[in-house]
């Protein structure tokens, strides 16, 4: 065991269950001054149950914990920030009605006379984020600012509240390349004072760009801590998911698909959403969708979903005319549609598992004609088989699930329905390595089996992996179409940015 | 079937036990409470008043809990039994028959359910806020219909509603067995139950699975209205009278605390209508038990709150993690996630 | 029909207000509460009656509950210059300025049926009933009938804590003490209405042995004696003999059931408050007479020997 003294924090044999689970078994966690650590695991690893614990929002069952070489018992968050540790979620927060300055000195506001000092704290606050090139209005509210700005916010609260141990618990998920960019040399910065900074997230190339070291969990149960820099990628994954990923994306690159196309839409949009657009979508094609947030590309999804109402244009399938109004109008035409917003869009959370699958099947069936017991039972097991979905029993509130297995289990409720047109949104954001494969393979296999497809992503890569043809866009319209040899992930940033260029001309 | 009786039994087990609490309670105040005896050819004892007495409040909450499942509330349904009441009253005494009565006064519930259903549904207003609209309106409208008086009549037909009975049973408690097993099988036996659920818990991501979110939000209301012309039918045949000042004033909020004391949440989504017609009666019992005990009635409404806070308590998750400590662990999560189909 | 028929008759009274304007040596305006209960429908009847009667020309104004719309109806009178003002005081507190008002300009006020908290040279008179009175009226009339036998008796009260439930309970307490033969052996509130009054006679009965322990019910209203006559003959007992009946407010149905042999007593809460207000403004107006400051209406027994269908007739056509 290392000594203590370049150790700020170290976690020694730390145990939690909770009732049937063992969720930490006897885990080992060292943080060095100065270091940035990273935590990976896929989902239900025990990642936050061990941060929960670091940070007094559980009390462990066993183990002891040593902050700066004494002995530490945060009772709750609160005490964790006073004793040095401070924490920032993916989902800020803070109050967004306040002003930045205010969110910054909430509860320790300067006073004068009893009463706040707003000047003093606005210059206190100014001066604070100067450290961290941020120069902005902080008698603004938190909520005029982008989430990345909050999440800077939010890391100058805890470090100036805490000082010794920064938990950054998938601060990147929302924020742009740049954005990342930005916070990472926050990160730096701060690593360079001499904090310990626990850093967890999905995104494996940040991992390498930032952690000096890395340790992974798995099911409750220290895999290993290493370097970063002896650690390859591959054998990364294999500590994360204990096995060898075959390879970690197919690039069973497919040639274009001949023939007629099944979906037709022409001069489809709707204002103030998308432009209108030409589309045309083939049996056993996977078109994918590329472009920045915002450029059009979730609108597009909800258009041809019909969750808006096109206000121009038409759509055909195999040469007749369809009515695409409404979801219950593209679904009797056999389209399904994954929505990038999981939690709000997508699972019921409160219903269990197999309600979830068979929602879509029986609201289509409508109300008077329900689906038998048996046989959502049979429907809800062949599909918890089919993709793997880890849920204790098909019973389960799906809200309880990990993000991957939700998204696999909305996947199921649209397979349910045999649908013809399946348009997926995002469906690997946030979801831990195994199940990202998992959904690769799976859109492959529906391919091939015959079905169209529509994904949308914002990995680059993982689009030109598994499209026929790519659409770029852009600023709500499609600008660009790559197929055959111009389909590389080369190619479809130079078309994003070529555009970008465009308009700069 | 056995499997089935489990899932409900620990669905409702804790109104039973506070049911049965109660009732031991009133029985040891006093002990003739537990008499039952046939007279004039009905059942006749405080129990059976218990169940008779909560008849208008046990059908609101039934049409209160579906509307509550979908993370609504209908604040009009005390309005509405005042309108339906006085509406009965007026057409019986204009001598219209007891068929045409009943068919009109159902239908006047189903509209002032459409008008709520509308603008939750197609206006998007908070529930809140448009059922408010006729709670405050409706009254009015009754007091209209009745000219600011107790409209009485005297139809034979009408009367046997309020006080006749069928099978030894007094007339309102069958009306509301009925209704309830038809509800509780037309929502658990058809797809309803699990439709309204998924709108209640995330009505977005319903719409989007094809779930035809707006006209079961419109029925939800329209069930809720029908319930409470029957409740405001009740009341008037009962008291041979339709009181626009005083029929069904605040029961709004009794239904509303049946379905809560039924365990349903009024954040939507789950929902069990055994349970909420099971709320009504224990706050009934209650009613029936303080007045039966002989205090003055300056500590009714003490008596009531405290009695009701303990069940609420009782409830809390919180207060169930730590008593599933010293239970037997067998009980924990199934039965309690939803009652059976 | 029925909003039909309100509105048809609303219009016609509307009219005749207007109509016999020109005609009358008298304007007086009065400021009606609203027409909350069957008991304030009779008095605005009643009143429109009592005026016409005396060729008084009477500005109507209905306040729907609200204070705010009595003051704009006073200050309207005021402005119009009518020669005495009628007020029926939605609340207690809160009128001294108005009044003051009322007061520079000369104009008498009188209040009807309720009074207020304010100094008594700023209103000419208040008619109101006796509460307390009207209680031990009733009382009296219980212990006159049952002659010395014992009798238990069970008390539904008014609503908790409103001053009629308080002084009509004070009132029958009073007539009955000192006849150790009465007793009151259960009291509970019955909230004025039918249905809790049925509610609560239902438990009385069962608490009191089926009923052959109560010898007698009083009830603060006629609304909540109507709704427990009901639960008596559910119960299987006759009510009016096997438990009588006495209660207060003297309202149409009351006079039915009396009729039947259903109850026996009503003490009247008159809805004639005017009678006595105009015939005390006529003096004052005469020669310059101050009435008291309080005149009380009669509180008058009704038995079942008072040809209750008679009564139950003249009644029915006052808006109850």
């Amino acid at each position: 065991m290392q000594t203590s003294s370049d150790n700020i924090l170290s976690a020694i044999r730390i145990e939690k269950g909770f009732p049937g689970t063992k969720a930490l078994d006897k885990v080992d966690f060292h943080l060095r001054r100065g270091e940035v650590h990273a935590l990976l695991g896929e989902n239900g690893a025990g990642k936050s149950t061990l941060i929960k614990c670091l940070t007094g929002a559980y009390r462990r069952d066993g183990g002891s914990m040593l902050l700066d070489g004494t002995e530490a018992d945060p009772r709750d968050t609160f005490d964790a920030q006073r004793l040095g540790i401070g924490t920032v979620y993916q989902e800020v927060n803070l109050l967004p009605n306040l002003t930045v300055a205010e969110n910054l000195f909430l509860g320790r506001q300067p006073r004068r006379f009893g009463m706040v000092d707003t000047r003093t704290m606005n210059r206190r606050a100014r001066e604070l984020l100067a450290e961290y090139e941020l120069d902005i209005d902080v008698t603004r509210d938190l909520a005029s600012y982008s989430v990345a700005i909050q999440q800077v916010v939010a890391i100058a609260r805890a470090v100036d509240l805490s000082g010794k141990v920064l938990i950054l618990d998938e601060p990147t998920a929302s924020l742009d390349a740049h954005e990342v960019e930005m916070l990472f040399r926050i990160v730096r910065r701060l690593k360079g004072r001499g904090l310990g900074i626990i850093f967890i997230t999905h995104f494996l190339e940040q991992v390498y760009a930032i952690s000096d070291r890395i340790t992974v969990l798995r099911n409750g149960q220290l895999v290993g801590t290493r370097n970063a820099a002896d650690l390859d990628r591959r054998e990364l994954i294999a500590m994360m998911i204990g096995r060898e990923l075959a390879t970690e994306i197919h690039s069973a690159h497919s040639d274009a698909v001949a023939g007629e196309p099944r979906y037709r839409f022409r001069n489809f949009g709707r204002r103030g959403k998308i432009d209108p657009f030409d589309l045309d979508v083939r049996a056993g094609e996977v078109v994918g969708m590329a472009g920045l947030l915002g450029s059009g590309r979730t609108e597009t999804a909800e258009i041809l979903f019909g969750a808006h109402r096109a206000d121009s244009g038409t759509a055909e399938i195999e040469g007749r005319t369809v009515d695409l109004s409404s979801p219950r109008a593209a679904i009797r035409q056999r389209f399904g549609f994954c929505p990038e917003d999981r939690k709000t869009a997508g699972i019921v959370g409160d219903l269990s598992v197999r309600e979830n699958i068979v929602l879509a099947l029986q609201a289509r069936r409508g109300w008077t004609r329900p689906i038998p017991r048996a046989e959502q039972n049979r429907l809800a097991d062949h599909y918890i088989r089919a993709l793997d979905i880890r849920t204790p029993d098909r019973e389960k509130p799906i809200r309880l699930l990990s993000g991957g297995n939700q998204q696999k289990a909305i996947l199921a409720r649209w397979l349910a329905t045999e649908p013809e047109l399946l348009i997926l949104d995002e469906p690997t954001r946030g979801i831990d390595v195994g199940a990202h494969a998992e959904i690769i393979r799976l859109i492959e296999s529906l391919r091939e089996k015959g079905m169209s497809l529509i994904v949308i992503s914002s990995e680059i890569e993982e689009l030109v992996a598994y499209s026929t043809r790519v659409v770029v866009l852009r600023d709500r319209a499609h600008v660009a179409e790559l197929d055959g040899a111009q389909l590389t992930a080369h190619r479809i940033v130079e078309a994003i940015a070529a555009t970008n260029g465009r308009e700069a001309s | 079937m056995i499997p089935i009786m489990r899932a409900y039994a620990g669905r409702l087990l804790p109104q039973l036990i506070a049911l049965t609490a109660i009732v031991i309670a009133i029985s040891m105040v006093f002990p003739g409470f537990l008499n039952l005896q046939i007279q004039n050819g009905r059942l006749y004892g405080s129990m059976i008043d218990i169940l008779n007495r909560g008849a208008p409040v046990v059908l609101l909450a039934i049409g209160m809990t579906v509307v509550i499942a979908t993370k609504g509330i209908d604040l009009s349904v005390g309005a509405v039994m005042a309108i339906c009441g006085a509406v009965a009253a007026s057409l019986i005494t204009s001598g219209h028959s007891l068929a045409e009565t009943l068919l009109a006064t159902l239908a006047v519930g189903i509209i002032c359910g459409l008008w709520n259903g509308v603008l939750v549904a197609v206006l998007d207003i908070q529930p809140i806020i448009a059922t408010l609209v006729l709670m405050v309106a409706g009254r009015g409208i009754a007091q209209l219909i009745t000219e600011g008086t107790i409209l009485t009549f005297n139809d034979p037909g009408l009367i046997f509603i309020g006080s006749g009975s069928f099978a030894g049973l007094p007339m309102p408690i069958v009306i509301w067995l009925v209704f309830s097993l038809i509800v509780a099988l037309l929502v658990r036996r058809t797809a309803l139950g699990m439709l309204v659920e998924a709108i209640g818990i995330n009505r977005q991501a319903s719409t989007l699975s094809g779930v035809l979110t707006p006209v079961l939000l419109v029925a939800a209301y329209v069930l809720s209205g029908l319930c409470a012309a029957t409740a405001g039918i009740i009341a008037a045949a009962d008291i041979r009278g339709a009181d626009a000042n005083n029929a069904g004033l605040w029961l709004e909020l009794d239904a509303i605390l049946a379905v809560v004391v039924g365990g349903t949440s009024l954040l939507g989504g789950r929902f069990s209508i055994a349970a909420s017609v099971l709320g009504a009666v224990i706050i009934q019992a209650i009613n029936t038990g303080i007045l039966l005990s002989g205090f003055p009635p300056e500590f009714n409404l003490i008596i009531k709150a405290a009695i009701i806070i303990f069940i609420l308590v009782l409830q809390s998750p919180r207060f169930r993690t730590g008593v599933s400590f010293l239970s037997i662990p067998k009980a924990a999560g199934k039965p309690t996630e939803r009652e059976a189909k | 029909m029925k909003i039909v028929k309100a509105l048809a008759s609303a219009t016609i009274l509307a009219a005749c207000t207007f109509g016999s304007a020109s005609a009358a040596e008298l304007v007086v305006g009065f400021s009606q509460i609203g027409s909350e209960s069957g008991w304030r429908a009779a008095e605005t009847t009643l009143t429109k009656q009592q005026a016409e009667e005396r060729g008084i020309d009477l500005k109507f104004a209905d306040a729907q509950q609200k204070q705010e719309n009595q003051i704009k109806a006073i200050r309207s009178f005021i402005a119009q210059g009518v020669n005495a003002i009628l007020l029926a005081p939605v609340v207690a507190t809160g009128w001294d300025e108005v009044l003051e008002e009322a007061k520079d300009a000369e104009i008498p006020v009188i209040l009807l049926d309720r009074t207020v908290d304010a100094s008594d040279n700023l209103y000419l008179t208040a008619v109101t009933s006796d509460l307390v009175h009207e209680g031990s009226v009733a009382g009296k009339w219980l212990v006159d009938t049952v002659a010395g036998k014992p009798c238990n008796v069970v008390e539904l009260q008014g609503t908790t804590g409103s001053s009629p439930a308080i002084d009509r309970k004070k009132g029958f307490e009073q007539a009955l003490s000192g006849n150790d033969n009465l007793k009151i052996v259960r009291s509970q509130t019955g909230d004025f209405t039918r249905t809790k009054g049925k509610e609560v006679m239902e438990s009385f009965l069962k608490a009191e042995d089926g009923g052959k322990n109560i010898c007698a019910l009083y009830a603060h209203n006629d609304d909540m004696a109507v709704g427990a006559i009901q639960a008596i003959k559910e119960a299987g007992l006759k009510p009016g003999k096997d438990i009588l009946v006495v209660s207060i407010d003297a309202v149409p149905d009351i006079f039915q059931a009396m009729a039947a042999g259903e109850a026996n007593a009503t003490v009247e809460l008159t809805p004639n408050m005017a009678g006595p207000a105009f015939d005390a403004l006529a003096a004052f107006l005469k020669d310059g007479k101050e009435p008291p400051k309080w005149i009380q209406t009669e509180s008058k027994l009704y038995t079942q020997a008072d040809d209750p269908m008679k009564v139950y007739e003249e009644k029915k056509g006052l808006g109850y």
